[in-house]
């Protein structure tokens, strides 16, 4: 049990008459990659949503980081944050700031706070571990659209996360990218040790980042498993991802 | 945008996505906006005394406020003093009090027109940047990133606007004012020949601290409500792309409509206490 990072038991998650998730339960242990995979409107991006508190669940139970998240006032549940990260599907980096800002920002949260030349040296290391190292005075305008991820994913990891929560990293994306952004996922888990749940629905993704597998259908867990087992599932509808 | 987000604009706004919507009346629309827009103004209270407190940005949003508008403040206050000059002094003259062009101009620019027309200009310029700002970091995730990250947007992203907002114009409806007077005096000297100091010496006897003090406090309330509603309505935006331009539009139009309001108390209160 010690090894479990993050705990989601039975998450419901209604929005009017919409049930998008039914009942949900996930486990995600220290260091391995879940990836979700599931058809658009199925409630993949609502579910790490709700688990980092940006909806609140109507039901079931979230553990993260051995805390319940619905037991946490705002100041705690931000001291938690501070310990996840999270790559937007828009990669969501703030426009007006440059690259350098956009990662120095969730700096700005910590109780102890860097010199700006240790700062440097974070927003340096971060964009090297991305390849990225000369855009770091780019505004974001500048930027291609996998540059984006590559500083959005930079701006995750500044922080030294134990958990990354990944929503849809490789979509918009032309195949090399992804495969590219795939393969830095891989190498952020090695390198960091961190556990990440991979939000998507590229197949390819999945497949070299997946140490685990969830497909979400109806609102409810249809199958799980490894990548191999997934796609020789007996399920068409789950096979039917993979080909 | 994704199905997904769809889905969680809508549940971030508190309402069902559009589909299984029934529409609701006008009237409950309207009080839900006033009563969200009296929450919204209640959380940046709370907010503004709770560390930390966002100087930095403070200080950029001052700058973008304040100093970027000026130019267009200046241009509209200077036509303002000249316009008013130009159209009283036939009337004026027919009775022939043309001398009391200074007075009649200073007192109505001070204590009136500087103020409201400063404060529209403000909120069709402030107001509609910072719907459409917020509204834009809404639909691009940028407001939860930060929080995500452990940040309050609120505290960054509103409350640094709102002061901004809230100690600019003053900033502004001072300088519009002071503009307005010498495009007055341009004005007068069109057809007549008075020299400055014999001009601002007419324009000040007749202004007292009863026409300045309250027109002056009175902005600080128009800022508060040109910046609150801005952000209320980028904030609260959960249509996308079609938001952004909805938040900027509503942002100057609920705005320029509780400039009039808020003057119409203002002018009963003071009337009221210097009465």
């Amino acid at each position: 049990m010690e090894d479990i990072v993050a705990e989601i038991k039975h998450l419901k998650k209604s929005f009017g008459t919409k049930e998008v998730l039914k009942d949900i339960s996930v486990t995600l242990k220290k260091g391995e990659n879940l990836v979700i995979l599931g058809k658009s409107g199925t409630g993949k991006s609502v579910l790490i949503k709700c688990l980092v508190g940006l909806l609140a669940p109507d039901g079931g139970e979230i553990t993260l980081l051995g805390k319940n998240i619905a037991e946490l006032k705002d100041d705690e549940l931000n001291e938690v944050r501070k310990k996840i990260g999270f790559l937007f599907q828009s990669a969501a980096l703030y426009d007006s700031m440059t690259v350098r800002e956009n990662l120095v920002f969730p700096l700005r949260g910590l109780k102890e706070k860097g010199s700006k030349e240790d700062n440097e040296k974070l927003v340096r290391e971060a964009l090297q571990n991305v390849g990225l190292e000369e855009a770091i005075d780019k505004m974001p305008s500048e930027l291609s659209g996998g540059m984006r991820k590559r500083v959005g994913l930079a701006r995750t990891l500044i922080m030294k996360p134990e958990i990354i929560l990944y929503d849809e990293p490789t979509t918009g994306l032309d195949p090399i990218t992804s495969k590219e952004i795939s393969q830095l996922i891989l190498d952020v888990q090695k390198k960091y040790n961190a556990a990440a749940i991979i939000i998507t629905h590229d197949v390819e993704c999945a497949r070299i980042t997946a140490n685990r597998m969830m497909v979400i259908k109806n609102g409810i867990t249809a199958a799980e498993g490894t990548f191999k087992e997934l796609s020789n599932s007996e399920d068409e509808w789950v096979r039917s991802f993979f080909q | 945008m994704s199905k997904d987000d769809q889905i969680l604009h809508s549940a971030v706004a508190g309402k069902a996505p559009a589909k299984e919507e029934a529409s609701p009346s006008a009237f409950k629309l309207f009080f839900e906006e006033v009563a969200g827009i009296a929450q919204f103004t209640g959380h940046f209270f709370r907010e503004l005394i709770k560390p930390p407190y966002e100087f930095k940005e403070f200080a950029k949003q001052a700058y973008l406020i304040g100093y970027k508008t000026l130019p267009l403040v200046g241009i509209t206050g200077f036509i303002m003093g000249l316009v008013l000059t130009i159209q009283s002094r036939p009337t004026l003259s027919e009775f022939g009090a043309e001398s009391w062009i200074p007075a009649m101009v200073s007192v109505s620019i001070v204590r009136e027109i500087g103020p409201v027309i400063t404060a529209l200009i403000f909120a069709g310029k402030v107001g509609s940047g910072i719907g459409a700002e917020l509204a834009s970091m809404k639909v691009t995730e940028q407001i939860d990133a930060m929080e995500v990250s452990g940040i309050n947007p609120f505290n960054y992203v509103v409350v640094t606007r709102v002061m901004a907002a809230m100690l600019m114009l003053p900033v502004l409806v001072i300088i519009s004012d002071a503009i307005g007077l010498y495009g007055s005096y341009v004005g007068v000297n069109i057809k007549g020949d008075v020299s400055f100091h014999l001009y601002f010496l007419q324009a000040f006897e007749k202004l007292e601290f009863a026409d300045v003090i309250p027109a002056t406090i009175k902005t600080f309330v128009f800022g508060l409500a040109i910046g609150i509603i801005g952000c209320f309505k980028g904030y609260n935006s959960n249509k996308g792309t079609e938001g952004v331009g909805e938040a900027a539009n509503s942002a100057v139009v609920i705005g320029s409509l509780c400039v009039f309001i808020i003057d119409m108390i203002a002018v009963q209160v003071t009337t009221l206490i210097y009465n």
